[in-house]
């Protein structure tokens, strides 16, 4: 099988690396931001790509479930790393906005409360936050399983939130954005397939 | 007739050499060049670079992106070209661009740029009053508005192969509008000829009004007795009307108008207010008195 063989591959591989080397866009961006290589207007390029990027790892956190399911590849041991990672470039990109964008603190209190767009971006921010928290094993034991994984699907929120805070900041339809809620709804549809139960064994079916 | 006289020279505007330079120069600077000089600053009318007036566009037919144009547009033919005028003037036909461009007096104005989407620049524009064209077609009595047209080429404009706006792009004035001696027929920036994702070889320049009302590569001027349509009106009727002035107390739908960030201040640039009739009120305001700009935006 294939995807026990892939499995049975990533055993040797351990997720810490995959904190440095997620860090590695954002430093790139940075850099390229302080030295011109973002274009005449690198705010709004560094805050667009951060925010992009962040979408990006809250849809890849969402495909592990659904590739398990349909595949049998393992990746939830990646999976803590891919949200924090999220979470990490949503405040990286949310930051940006207030103190590099924005930078008026009266005109960021009146986007958050009258413009829909920043509204549901900071829904899906605060959404992120206990999620953040609460990824650690600590947090996971003191909730419990059920509890913990109810929390979590907060990132269903923050994805929706995500895509949609997207959708509406461009002028008209452009290709880009469509395509990360096509993304989105596809990675959050996958799980509303019906799950197909083993059959349990009844009283009946067995011999009398 | 009343000319405009711009309140700024070519002594205010770097000179040519330094503008194609001034990138290589601030590299060279290192960190303390990444904010522009103080004085600059305080004027707020220091104009863009060539660069940065070249590279951060948008011209939707060659693409949604800020430098697609500048990527996509090189393939575009200017040359020959000719503007279809037709409608309620005295002498309709399809004239040359040489045409239009004989016995025009050629001028420099360094306009601020202000685009809806609440970033600015300051180009030093060439080009010549639109006035100058209506008076050698001749307005007819019964004109009313000015109805402008781009050209449509998907083979040349790869953005028009997608129906991201409902092509050809369209824009309109009122004849009042148009016969300020603000609006501009623009053929050129900083002396060169208009760059293709600038709206080679001519477009409108109107400073007072969002940068989308200023159309580019234009093919038809239209004189009509009703509002033409204009092409982000159509597209959005709730975000974007007819007149589409600039105006710091009327937000769009979706964000505030009320500041602006200027284009080339890099990564630590501020915001700066943005001015009524982008800072054109006392030439303008009068076109509009008695008109309730909030319901007239």
């Amino acid at each position: 099988m294939v995807a026990q063989a892939i499995n049975g591959a990533l055993r040797r591989v351990p997720a810490w690396p995959l904190y440095p080397l997620g860090m590695l866009p954002a430093v790139w961006l940075w850099y390229l931001g302080l030295t011109g290589g973002l274009g005449v207007e690198p705010i709004k390029a560094l805050e667009h790509e951060l925010g992009k990027l962040a979408l990006q790892l809250l849809i890849a956190g969402l495909c592990i479930t659904p590739l398990r399911r349909f595949t049998g590849i393992n990746l939830i041991r990646y999976r803590r790393a891919i949200g924090l990672l999220a979470f990490f470039y949503v405040l990286m990109h949310l930051l940006v906005w207030l103190i590099l964008d924005v930078g008026i603190l009266s005109q960021i209190w009146a986007d958050i409360l009258k413009r829909p767009y920043v509204t549901i971006g900071m829904v899906g921010f605060l959404a992120m936050v206990p999620l953040a928290l609460t990824s650690n094993n600590w947090s996971l034991r003191k909730l419990g399983p059920v509890r913990w994984r109810r929390l979590h699907w907060l990132t269903y929120v923050a994805a929706i939130a995500g895509a949609v805070h997207y959708m509406w900041l461009v002028k008209s339809w452009p290709l880009e954005p469509i395509l990360y809620c096509l993304a989105v709804a596809v990675v959050l549809g996958l799980r509303l397939l019906p799950q197909r139960r083993r059959a349990p064994v009844r009283a009946s079916d067995s011999p009398a | 007739m009343y000319r405009f006289k711009t309140d700024l020279k070519w002594s205010d505007v770097t000179p040519r050499a330094d503008f194609l330079n001034r990138r290589q120069v601030l590299a060279a600077a290192g960190a303390a060049a990444l904010v522009r000089p103080a004085m600059a600053q305080e004027t707020g009318l220091e104009p863009n670079t060539f660069e940065e007036i070249t590279s951060y566009n948008n011209f939707y037919e060659f693409g949604t992106g800020k430098d697609d144009p500048k990527k996509n547009a090189g393939s575009l033919t200017t040359d020959p070209w000719a503007i279809v005028v037709d409608g309620l003037v005295e002498r309709p036909g399809t004239y040359d661009l040489a045409d239009i461009m004989a016995g025009k007096d050629i001028e420099e104005r360094i306009y601020r740029f202000r685009c809806v989407e609440a970033w600015s620049m300051v180009i030093p524009w060439n080009g010549f009053q639109l006035s100058a064209l209506l008076d050698q077609v001749g307005v007819q009595p019964g004109a009313r508005y000015v109805a402008f047209e781009t050209l449509v080429r998907p083979e040349e404009m790869p953005g028009q192969n997608y129906p991201i706006l409902d092509w050809p792009y369209v824009e309109g004035l009122r004849l009042d509008e148009a016969m300020h001696p603000l609006t501009l027929m623009a053929t050129g920036i900083y002396g060169e000829p208009m760059p293709n994702q600038n709206g080679a070889p001519i477009r409108l320049v109107v400073p007072w009004k969002y940068g989308f009302k200023s159309i580019k590569s234009i093919v038809r001027i239209s004189l009509t007795e009703d509002e033409p349509p204009a092409t982000w009106n159509i597209q959005n009727p709730r975000e974007y009307g007819f007149y589409s002035n600039v105006n710091p107390e009327v937000d769009h739908p979706r964000w505030s108008q009320a500041t602006e960030r200027k284009i080339g201040g890099g990564l630590f640039s501020k915001r700066q207010e943005t001015l009524m009739f982008n800072g054109y009120a006392d030439e303008v305001a009068g076109l509009y008195t008695d008109m309730d700009l909030t319901k007239f935006f």
